[in-house]
């Protein structure tokens, strides 16, 4: 029998990556929070890579840190090998990765939910939700409790509808063989949202004792100073490694001979799938002729024996699954312990979200994470934190936090969903954002740590220490702007042997840093007076003036940019009664209900005498 | 706001070409393309003052012109704005706003004048409707316009070049994007060939831009001569040339009658005015259009000679005035007896063409020559062709984003900030053609590389 539990001002729906944010933020900021999951040890599960970071995901993970987030603190707790990407590509595109120990990781989420004040923790599967007449949102648990909330924020991931498909086989299931949520697609349905089916997968996980690592390539990479969290000390320690192996022609003749069995290709699966990760029958389809394909090897942790597959996904049947498999060199033998799958999951729309990740029509309820049509552990924990930081400002009456495209890969990420939408899971990439030579990943904590104190996920201490940080920084640019390098035989020899032209008299220190063939490692001998300083400040102060000039005018782009930004747009805006904009920017206009002339600007069909326009609108209303 | 510039008169020839510039540089910018006669700055002038002087752009003189400065609010934006009225007829008003365009200044977008008014608070609450609908029939125009040139050349053209960026973009996002599959670094030299490619195209584009001009506007010409030796004829040949068109358009402010004569492929736009008066003075006898041949705005002279006659001290100052110019030998009268030393005519003028009125003789070889020496004799006019300022405005930003990815790789810079200087240029293309960039180099990752988990 039905019964009253609980009343709350936020009630998040699911426990993973943006649920967990959503729920820390909350709660964090005052607002009494519950956060529900199926099962409590799904908390911060991962059920495909064991991994954090990797390109333009470490950028959001170090932005999900300067805004008071936990992903980055969890991740160097709990990392068994991080590496800085790309090096050697472009300081803008740097990113760091790390392999987790993903139980551990788990374990670290939990506590941390466990143990934070104003939130609840609770294991149920939420399998109705609807507005009672008071206007609160009420949701029903499988177990008939009846909870109440200001404000809901979806975060529902995979398991909700979610569908399993191994070659002919499929069921109802949740990520690793969690339940799935059954119930609440249709609640959804009955206010309207607009769901969709998108589809994932994950390779299969092997035992490590069955894989012959002697003819594998092992990864060799350098440790790197840097960490996820500001407040994490460095340098994380590498305690494992990954290898690298690859498939050849037997592989794939393999997939060719079952490609009538797998699920994708006989049209079992409705959902659309990622763009940018096929399964493995997928990547020998479209591309013929590609001889072999490299594959790694990844460690789940320190106190197992799984392997990760990471590239080679799969929903073909078990049986050829195993024999692809044991084609590749040093898997000959391999012995699977979890099987790969496809998911067929609903989500929404996001095009019928806020850039607060409210719904436009629905007011106090919130999407986040693969709910919203993304894809991956990084960009879930973002939208969560978004979601989580509007929902409590909410319940206290303050205004809406949104970031913008040029503050933030979050601000992109949020931006490109809510305004372009998605066809397919959509994933973070460095080439998605136009400001990245600014957005860098070591310089998130100078572009939000401000932001994150303001709203208050950062504390004074931390604040204070980010000044300390800052200060330096100045002093070094003003000290290299100072100095004076003088000409010497040592120093015309460096610079003749990196090819860059010898010196006629002295210059400030400046001006060599600036050359790109130069490092400020280079200068050492140099440059006598440096202070010892972090090697992260070294590392900023020479990106900050190498790239001087391509960092200003983008500074004046985003500068330009923000000219419409500050436009906003009334949330009842009746786009039919304006003359003089086309049809269809018309219908583009009333459905995406755009926040602000800027985000108009960016929708596909809005054209640039529409936004003049609008413009001219706002100035009529004295808007 | 940036500052924009347009020619605010129509696009009809006519007497007076209004430049319009608007914004908080427009005095600036102004002051860059206009020399007042008594060295004032405009940027040291009072709101409604005018000034007169020299439109200029790069040392080189357009045209007479006098400027009128209205400072903010009091004008009709609500900025500052410059209104340059030139004398010259169409070109060389699209000359002046090709300068202003250079010298800082954006085209203005369609009614983006009136929109700035309204925006400034210019123009009361009800005129609000009509503006909007001005706005939107304006960029309808604008828009069928663009269809029509895009539909063809052009378009295929800008579409292929901005293809190849996009492919090396895609390659090198995928590249940094998925630093563990097997993405190969593109190598320096396809980097600088296909930049290398993308600027050469984009410099035909640009280069031709003019002779495009020249074919779609035509080229001002002056005839000169001394009295007699046939300019009339000559005139009269040209317009009554079987393959010709002929126009007359009516000036208002000097009474210029403009014969517009197509010669083959190009148009000649002959002005007449001083030319076929005759005076004592004796420059003014030779028949000279000063005005257009010392603002060097005449981009051919067409120097008429009497065969039957010696040459005299008048000549010498034609050949004077002829100097350093696109200028042809018209000699007339060949059916005569002659008397004219043709070597002199030889070492003056590199081309000289032989008519004979009476005959009918020599006109195709002038259409020729013409041709020769104002590039038109081989333009293809089926190749892609920028038609107007904007489009113009597009290629050279991309080119300036191109040969700045050039110079990047040349000075050791890392490949990100390339891929940005490339995806610019993509962006000023797509401009053109109405794409967006970023979501077209993210489509190239994953139909050229096989990327992912």
């Amino acid at each position: 029998m039905e019964y009253f539990a609980k009343h709350y001002d936020i009630a998040v729906i699911g426990g993973g990556h943006a649920g967990i944010e959503a729920a820390l933020a909350a709660s964090r900021l005052g607002a009494k929070t519950v956060v529900f999951a199926i099962n409590l040890d799904s908390i911060g599960n991962m059920p495909c890579n064991p991994s954090i970071g990797g390109t333009s995901k470490g950028h959001l993970v170090r932005e999900i840190d300067a805004l008071g987030g936990e992903m980055g603190r969890a991740a160097d707790a709990t990392q068994i090998q991080t590496r800085m990407l790309n090096l050697g590509k472009g300081p803008a595109v740097h990113s760091l990765r790390a392999q987790i120990d993903r139980r551990e990781y788990q374990k670290y989420m939990k506590h941390v939910l466990e143990l934070q004040e104003n939130l609840d923790v609770k294991q149920a599967e939420i399998i109705d939700l609807t507005r009672n007449e008071a206007g609160e949102w009420q949701l029903k648990t499988r177990l008939e409790a009846v909870y109440t909330a200001k404000c809901v924020i979806i975060a529902s991931g995979t398991f909700l509808g979610g569908r399993i498909y191994i070659g002919d086989v499929s069921y109802e299931s949740g990520p690793d063989g969690m339940f799935p949520a059954t119930e609440l697609s249709a609640a959804l349905k009955k206010l309207n949202i607009p769901l969709r089916r998108f589809k994932t997968g994950t390779p299969s996980r092997v035992n490590r004792r069955s894989v012959d690592f002697s003819v594998l390539e092992k990864q060799e990479d350098g440790e790197t100073e840097t960490t996820f969290s500001f407040e994490t000390k460095g340098p994380n320690e590498n305690k494992s490694f990954c290898y690298i192996a690859y498939t050849n022609d037997e592989t794939k003749k393999v997939i060719l001979e079952n490609l009538d069995r797998s699920p994708l290709y006989s049209g079992k699966i409705e959902g659309i799938g990622p763009r940018y990760c096929p399964s493995f029958e997928d990547k020998i389809v479209r591309f013929p002729d590609k001889l072999r394909h490299q594959f790694f090897v990844e460690p789940c942790g320190l106190d197992t024996e799984e392997l990760y597959l990471q590239g080679m996904s799969s929903s073909l049947p078990e049986d050829v699954q195993l024999k692809f498999l044991r084609t590749i060199k040093g898997l000959e033998n391999v012995e699977v312990m979890r099987t790969a799958y496809a998911i067929e999951y609903d989500c929404v729309d996001p095009l019928a979200l806020k850039p607060t990740l409210e719904f436009l029509d629905l007011e106090g309820l919130y999407g986040a994470g693969q709910f919203n049509g993304s894809s991956g552990y990084e960009e879930a924990a973002a939208q969560g934190l978004v979601a989580g930081i509007n929902a409590a400002r909410k319940v206290k009456g303050e205004g809406e936090f949104i970031l913008d495209r040029a503050s933030s890969y979050i601000g992109t990420l949020i931006d490109d969903l809510v305004t372009k939408g998605c066809m397919d899971p959509y994933r973070m990439m460095t080439s998605r954002s136009e400001y990245r030579l600014y957005l860098r990943q070591d310089n998130a904590d100078v572009r939000l740590t401000s932001l994150g104190h303001k709203i208050g996920l950062i504390s004074d201490e931390r604040y204070n220490r980010y000044l300390e940080k800052q200060a330096l920084i100045k002093a070094e640019f003003e000290r290299v702007n100072e100095t004076t390098i003088h000409v010497s035989d040592a120093l015309q020899e460096l610079l003749v042997s990196r090819e860059t032209s010898p010196l006629d008299k002295g210059v400030k220190l400046v001006e060599l840093i600036k050359r790109p063939q130069l490092s400020y490692d280079d200068l050492t001998p140099f440059d006598e007076n440096r202070p010892d300083l972090p090697r992260e400040i070294f590392e900023y102060v020479e990106t900050e003036l190498k790239y001087d000039g391509y960092i200003k005018r983008q500074q004046a782009q985003i500068k330009e940019m923000r000219r419409l930004e500050v436009k906003l747009l009334p949330d009842d805006m009746d786009y039919d009664s304006l003359d003089g904009i086309r049809l269809e920017a018309r219908e583009k206009l009333k459905k995406i209900r755009p926040h602000s002339v800027g985000q108009a600007s960016r929708i596909s069909g809005v054209s640039p005498s529409d936004i003049s326009v609008l413009l001219i609108y706002l100035s009529k209303m004295g808007l | 706001m940036s500052t924009i510039a347009a020619i605010s008169t129509g696009q009809a020839a006519g007497g007076i070409g209004i430049v319009r510039i608007s914004g908080e540089n427009a005095l600036s910018v102004a002051d860059r393309i206009f020399r007042s006669v008594s060295g004032v700055k405009l940027t040291e002038l009072k709101g409604y003052r005018a000034a007169f002087g020299k439109a200029v752009f790069q040392e080189k003189e357009l045209d007479e012109a006098v400027a009128l400065v209205f400072r903010a609010p009091k004008s009709y934006t609500g900025e500052d704005v410059v209104e340059i009225n030139c004398h010259g007829g169409l070109l060389v008003t699209k000359q002046v706003l090709r300068a202003a365009l250079e010298s800082g200044a954006v085209p203005a977008e369609a009614g983006e004048f009136t929109k700035r008014a309204f925006l400034n608070g210019k123009m009361d609450l009800t005129a609000a409707e009509s503006v909007m609908n001005i706005i939107s029939a304006k960029s309808d125009q604008a828009k069928q316009a663009a269809l029509n040139v895009l539909d063809g050349s052009l378009y295929k053209k800008i579409s292929e070049i901005s293809l190849s960026l996009k492919r090396i973009s895609a390659q090198m996002a995928a590249w940094v994007d998925y630093p563990d599959d097997e993405i190969e670094d593109l190598s320096d030299e396809k980097l600088t060939n296909t930049l290398e490619n993308a600027k050469n195209e984009l410099k035909t584009l640009i280069s031709r831009f003019d002779r495009g001009q020249v074919i779609l506007e035509g080229v001002e010409t002056a005839i000169i001569g001394k009295p007699n030796v046939g300019k009339s004829t000559l005139m009269n040949m040209l317009t009554g040339y079987e393959k010709s068109i002929v126009t007359s358009v009516a000036g208002t402010t000097r009474d210029i009658v403009e014969e517009t004569v197509t010669l083959g492929n190009t148009v000649l736009r002959l002005a007449d005015t001083a030319g076929f008066r005759e005076t004592d003075d004796t420059v003014e006898k030779i028949g000279v259009d000063r005005t257009r041949i010392k603002s060097g705005r005449a981009t051919l002279i067409l120097a008429v000679f009497d065969a039957s006659a010696a040459l005299d001290g008048e000549d010498e100052e034609i050949f004077k005035l002829c100097e350093g110019k696109n200028a042809i030998a018209v000699i007339n009268k060949t059916d005569l007896d002659q008397k004219l030393d043709t070597e002199i005519i030889n070492r003056v003028f590199n081309n000289i063409v032989y008519i004979s009125a009476k005959e009918e003789r020599g006109l195709a070889e002038l259409e020729k020559t013409v041709e020769e020496l104002l590039g038109t004799a081989d333009f293809d006019t089926t190749q892609a062709t920028l038609m107007n300022e904007r489009q113009l405005v597009c290629c050279k930003s991309a080119l300036d984003s191109v040969e700045e990815a050039l110079g990047s790789i040349e000075a050791g810079v890392t490949r990100d900030a390339i891929n940005v200087n490339i995806d610019v240029a993509i962006e000023s293309l797509d401009t053109l053609t109405g794409e967006r960039a970023t979501e077209s180099v993210v489509n190239e990752i994953f139909s050229q590389f096989c990327v992912g988990k």
